[in-house]
Formats: C-alpha cells, structure tokens, sequence
C-alpha cells in the first residue's frame, strides 16, 4: 500500500473516499450540518453524480433500487436532525431486506454534542437497532477508516446497510489522507465457513426424497449464485417456488418454477408444503408471511437449509441439516455429489394444483369477462410489451401482490419491492435508482395510488435527472389491500381506506412527464407500447376494478395449506 | 413446555461506544428481562466482556447468541448454565454507627458471613460481602430488622470453566 498522504480536509476525503469505493452516484439531500462535504461534491461533480432527491426517505429508497439491480452499494447522504431522522424508514427497510448501503449523515460539531443543539438527533442510537453497523466519527483522520470500513461492511456476508455520522469540526479539520480498503475486522466473520460434511448429508437427504421442494429467497441473488441454483434444480429435478424476494433468481417460465410461497403466493407450493418430504430453503428466512402458521408448517418434512446467515438456522423452522456458507460456493459444491433424478411424477401435483389455481383466481385476472379492469391484465400487458424482460419496482399493497404474482421476469434483479418491511412509498424512488443501476433495461414502476401519493414529490427527481423511469399507478381509489382485510375479517367497515384522489395525469405533466389515463380495456395495451416505446419517462394511470381482491390467500395465523382461493 | 433456566451469557466484543445500545436492544427487542449486566475488561487488550444474566429456555438463549454474533463488533457469545460457571456477586450495606453498639447480632452476622468491614467513622459504617445470590440474600434478611440505611449489589461476574480461545478466535479472523 503507497503511503503517499496529502493535507485535505474531512469534507474533501469523504468524496475522495467515496471515488476509491467506486462509487458513481449517491442520492441525497444537504442542510446545514453536512454543506462541507456538497461543498466538495460541487467540485467533483464530473466523477460523482449526486442525485438530489425531494426527500431523504426518496434518498435511501432510490440508494436502495440502485443496489438492487446493480448489485453495488448505494450511497444516501442526508444532513443532521431531520434530515438524519428522515432517513430512518429506508435503512429500516434495507436491513430486513440484506439491501448493501452506505448512509452518510452530517453532525453538529462535536462540542455541541449532548447540548441539543440546533439540529442535533442522536442519529447513532436511533439508527442502531436497524443498521448491520454504525460508527460517529468526530476526527477529519477517521474517515477514510471509517468508509472502508462501511463499505466492506455493508457489502460482504449478509448485506446490510450501515450509517456514518460525521461531526461538522471533522469535517472542516484537515488530516493527511491516504486510502486503504478495508478487508477484515477483526470481530466480524462475514461467511461463515462451510462444513463439506453437512453439504454431503444434505445430498444424501436430498437424493432420498422423494417428494422434494425447494424454497428460494433472495440468497441466491445476493450470492450471485443463478447459475450455480439453476444446475442443481435441474440436476435434482426439484420443483422450486420463490419468496417474494426470491423472485427474478430464475426464470418464472422455468419449468421446474412452481411459483411463490406465502401469503398471496400460489396454491400449489403452498398446499405441498405440507406434503413434501424434504423441504430445502436457499437464502431464504421463514418469514411468517411466508410459513403462516409455524406449528403446522411443513412438520413432515426433513428441512435443510441453505443460508449465510447462522443466526437464521432454527430462528423459526427447526432445521435437520443446515449449510452455511456463501449460496453460490455451498450450491456449487452440492452439486457433485447431487444425483440426477426425475421428479415428473410429483412436479404434475403442483402443475395439478395450477389448473385448479387458473381456473379459480389467473383467468379472472387475465381473461376478465366483467367491465373493470384487473391488475393481473395490466401486468400481463407489460410482460407482453417488454418481452417478459423488465425490471419491475413495486411499491406495497394489492398491485404489489398482483405484480410478483402476475409479471414475468428472464432477468435476475429485476424484482425491486419491498418486501420485509412492507414501505409503502417505496416504489417511485427505488425505481428512480433501479433505473439508475440497469439503464440500459425498461424499468416500470406498479404503485397503488395510495403508496403513490406517499413519495410521488419524487417526479421532482424523475423531471430534473431525466430519468426514463415508467409508472403505472394501478387507480382503485382504495387502500386496496387494507380495504380488502377490512372486508374479509372486518365485516367490511371500510374505516380510513376510500381515497378522493388528485388528478395524477395533470400532476404528472407538471412535472413535464408524458401522461395517459386509461380506463377501458381496449385502451389498455396500446397505452402500455406507448409507454414502453417512449424514449423518456411515462406516466400511465390504469382504472381499476375498484374492489377486488387478491387471492390466493393464507390468512394470518392459518396454516399454508389452508390457502383460499375466494 | 421446555423449561426456563437461569444462563450466564459472555459477550467478547471491541471495545466500542454504542455496542452497549446495540446488545441491550437485542434483549429489550425480544421482550427478555435482564437479571444483570455486567461491562468490564477482559484478558486480552481492547476486548471487553459482557456478562449479562438471564432467564429463558435453552431454545431461546441460543437464537439470543446467534443474534449477539451477529453484530459486527461481537467476537463471540456463549452461554452457560451455573454448573459451567464460576460466579459470583459483590454487595455493600451501610448502618448508622450507633446501631453497632446498640445490636451485637449486628457484629455477629458480620462475622458469621466473614463479611468485609470497609469503612466505620462516626455516623456510618459499611459492610461488603462477595458472594452468591442467596447468600447475600440471607445477609439482607438477617441485617434487614435493624435498618439497612443503603444496600447495592452488583451484576454477576463469571469465568467460565471450559476455555474461551478468544485469542485464537481474533487470530483466525485476520488471517
Ligand atoms: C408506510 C406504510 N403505511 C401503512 C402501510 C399499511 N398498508 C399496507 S398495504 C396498504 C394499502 C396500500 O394502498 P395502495 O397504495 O392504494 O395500493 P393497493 O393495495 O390499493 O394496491 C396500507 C395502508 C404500509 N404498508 N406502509
């Protein structure tokens, strides 16, 4: 390592440290306590764009659709206090969801730390509970340590995200900088190391079974393990059903692809829980929206999980064999001692249960016969349009469902949403940095029109950065997902969730975006070519039925395989 | 229903400001009360020990050391039961100095429990006794008639009887 050192201050060695790292782009929002470090960014704008977003909440959630389809960190910079505070949500949700990201907040100086001084929150308390790790830094000679530090943090293992709050003294304070990543701490083990014997007794469980199924989460994608999960379903014949963040990892016309697990996932996967012999889980965390009730979940299964995450082994699902490791090294080793087999026999029962599933609940979505248009059919419109190959950011709710259920996907990372913690909000912003992170891919944003109004201040970003991010608000002038628990299980007292709406199409086209509203079905899909074949952004309002439901659907503190279907 | 015991968990960390936050969040998050909590040095450089106690299943104290090992500054968690440990706690009594003269079962419930005198002037004196819980717990009772002015005791301190190879641990890391 060259110790070659210059005399700069802390503001100037955050960028500077920011360009080592690689980073291109950061989203952020400035004020009082953090001018010193824009003050640089001003002078190395031509190597860093700093996107300025209309909220620190677009901050993160736009840092976190850029990690999501580009596999890189995302980088958020807020001021102190509120700016800090208004942070929160997003690092929230990239920690539930493994999301790589650097926030990067300003501080009072440090001897006006403890006054409750102007702007003054204790970000690092507040932050704690919800980052992988957080660190204040009241020395201009910290910082370039403390973002290597964040970003090997942040990227390695189980991503996550990681905050760095910088005291404005440090900031102005020179230091002799000089640059060295980071590649160890001492105290932490980001992979934990696999035990070849436990791959070997997974193989063996797995080359018994007879009726196995495999549930992936997101681990395969942040592994970047696809090629190495596709041979070993292909080689095992293993019919294999997605999280909804598992989503994108393979093919969804893979025909070993037997849909998602869950809540609102398909009939099939989820009645066969409950029959499979060997349930295998890759990178994937038993959240209760995906086992429902976990005293009857999968009990006659052997259960062997893959994960890098030793503290997910047993934290719901009490597991026989667990794999730990990194997905794309433990599903490369299984795969030698995997034994070629057929499944057809089993894989039918799910397709069986598809046939029961298409004509119950996919047909009324995709082939309607009543007049209000569905969410399933705009989605299938979008698949057609794109070729079963864009990115798609879904924001929470009904559509969101609608939107992992119904879209198709050829692409791995190209299913952002939110899915641990369930932001609504979240969709316009992360689209803004998905788009960012795949620009050479279509990227559509399905948002309902509640979660829309929760960030739409963001079509301020879309209109000064240019970027050709697609939106389609699906309209049904409902919080349709609450309004739909309310009719089921509240005797349809519909408190708090029927929306007197703004007219979208003119708000967009304040902001400059071109904009259509459809209501008609024959409409439908020459605004979605319209949409897809413009070259800038869109804005597509879509009607829709004003109360239906999605379904398939576990009810909370059901048992999987007592999934309805109406 | 598995049974609730009482575990001693030793957290080996970096010695870093907001870990105390970060580790007490873990209990507070899962609604477990901690019987007691314990900072201190460790034997190795810059590495502090946590010792907190408390009362859960074996079930649930292990998904607790998973999540504590998660941490990024947590060297390592483990847990152990009473019979793997070696324990004990420190408490202090403080009397008004008259009552020494006025109750002699005073001096002798201080002897009995070879109990140390620290400090004794005119208005006060005070008692210290390293022990376990229910020794100090029968000191309490016995001293409890005659007016204790102020009692304290400290969290559980513990060593563990297996080795911890916590040097070994940092070792394998680096390399
Ligand atoms: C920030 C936030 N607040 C509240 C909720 C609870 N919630 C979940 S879905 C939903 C309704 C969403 O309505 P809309 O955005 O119109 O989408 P739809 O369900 O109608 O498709 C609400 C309020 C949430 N997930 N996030």
């Amino acid at each position: 390592m060259s110790t070659k050192t210059e005399r700069i201050i802390g503001a100037e060695a955050v960028v500077r440290s920011l360009l080592a790292e690689g980073v291109e782009i950061a989203y952020g929002y400035p004020g009082g306590a953090i001018m010193p470090i824009y003050d640089e960014l001003y002078k190395y704008q031509d190597k860093l764009h700093h996107v300025l977003t209309r909220h620190e909440q677009g901050a993160t959630h736009a840092a976190q659709g850029f990690a999501r389809t580009s596999g890189k960190v995302g980088v958020a910079l807020a001021t102190s206090g509120p700016g800090a505070t208004n942070l929160i949500t997003g690092i929230a949700d990239a920690q539930i969801d493994s999301t790589p990201m650097v926030c990067i907040t300003g501080q009072v100086a440090s001897h006006l730390l403890g006054t409750d001084a102007f702007q003054e929150t204790d970000v690092i308390s507040i932050s704690s509970p919800i980052t992988k790790w957080n660190v204040q830094v009241t020395k201009a000679e910290d910082i370039p340590g403390a973002i290597a530090k964040a970003f090997y943090i942040a990227k390695s293992g189980r991503p996550g995200p990681v905050l760095i709050d910088i005291t404005k003294d440090a900031q102005l304070s020179e230091l002799d900088y000089s640059y060295e990543k980071c590649t160890n701490v001492r105290s932490y083990q980001p992979v934990p190391t696999t035990d070849i014997e436990k791959v070997k007794e997974a193989a063996t469980l797995i080359n018994a079974a007879k009726k196995p199924m495999i549930v992936f989460g997101q681990g395969v994608i942040l592994g970047g393990a696809e090629q190495e999960f596709k041979a070993f379903i292909e080689k095992s014949g293993i019919p294999s059903a997605w999280t909804v963040l598992g989503l994108s990892a393979l093919a969804t016309n893979h025909p070993l692809n037997v849909g998602m697990v869950g809540m609102h996932g398909h009939y099939g996967p989820n009645k066969l829980t409950n029959e499979c012999d060997v349930l295998i889980a890759v990178g994937m965390r038993f959240d209760d929206r995906v086992t429902g009730d976990l005293s009857k979940y999968a009990k006659q299964a052997k259960v062997v999980h893959f994960d890098i995450d030793p503290a997910e082994i047993d934290k719901n699902v009490k597991t026989d064999v667990a794999v730990l490791g990194d997905s794309k090294d433990t599903l490369g080793k299984i795969l030698e001692f995997i034994e070629e087999k057929d499944h057809s026999a089993w894989l039918q029962q799910f397709r069986d249960f598809d046939k029961i599933e298409f004509e119950k609940v996919i047909n009324g979505q995709l082939n309607p016969t009543k007049e209000g248009l569905t969410m399933g059919e705009v989605l299938q419109g979008i698949n057609k349009a794109t070729n079963d190959d864009a990115v798609i950011v879904s924001d929470v709710g009904q559509h969101q469902m609608m939107a992992v259920r119904y879209a198709n996907f050829t692409h791995t990372r190209s299913n952002v949403t939110s899915g641990g913690l369930g932001t609504m909000g979240f969709a316009l912003p992360a689209s803004i940095g998905a788009k960012m992170g795949a620009p050479d891919r279509h990227v559509v944003a399905i948002i309902g029109d509640g979660g829309y109004q929760m960030t739409c201040q963001e079509l301020g970003t879309i209109l000064q950065t240019g970027t050709a991010v697609k939106i389609v608000v699906l309209n049904n002038e409902f919080l349709g997902m609450v309004r739909q628990w309310q009719q089921l299980f509240f005797d349809r007292r519909y408190a708090s969730t029927e929306m007197t709406n703004p007219d979208f199409v003119k708000l967009a086209e304040a902001y400059s975006i071109p904009a259509k509203k459809v209501s008609a079905r024959g409409d439908l899909q020459g605004a979605i070519d319209e949409m897809i074949a413009c070259k800038t952004s869109y804005f597509l309002e879509v009607m829709v039925e004003k109360e239906d439901n999605v379904f398939p659907m576990v009810p909370t503190g059901a048992s999987v395989s007592d999934v309805r279907l109406e | 229903m598995e049974e609730k015991k009482l575990y001693t968990i030793s957290v080996y960390s970096e010695n870093n400001l907001g870990l105390l936050n970060r580790i007490s969040t873990i209990f507070v998050k899962r609604h477990i009360n901690i019987e007691s909590l314990t900072v201190s040095a460790s034997e190795i450089k810059d590495v502090s020990r946590f010792i907190v106690v408390v009362k859960m299943t074996e079930t649930a104290v292990k998904k607790i050391i998973g999540q504590l090992e998660k941490q990024v500054e947590v060297i390592k968690a483990y847990y152990h039961t009473d019979d793997e440990v070696i324990f004990t706690e420190n408490a202090m009594f403080k009397f008004k100095s008259d009552l020494l003269f006025e109750n002699p079962q005073i001096q002798n419930i201080i002897k009995e429990h070879s109990m140390n005198i620290i400090t004794v002037n005119r208005t006060f004196f005070v008692v210290e006794k390293t022990a376990r819980r229910p020794e100090i717990e029968a000191i309490y009772k016995a001293f409890e008639p005659f007016g204790i002015a102020q009692f304290v005791r400290s969290g559980r301190i513990a060593i563990s009887k297996e080795a911890m190879n916590i040097r070994k641990i940092l070792g394998e890391i680096v390399q």
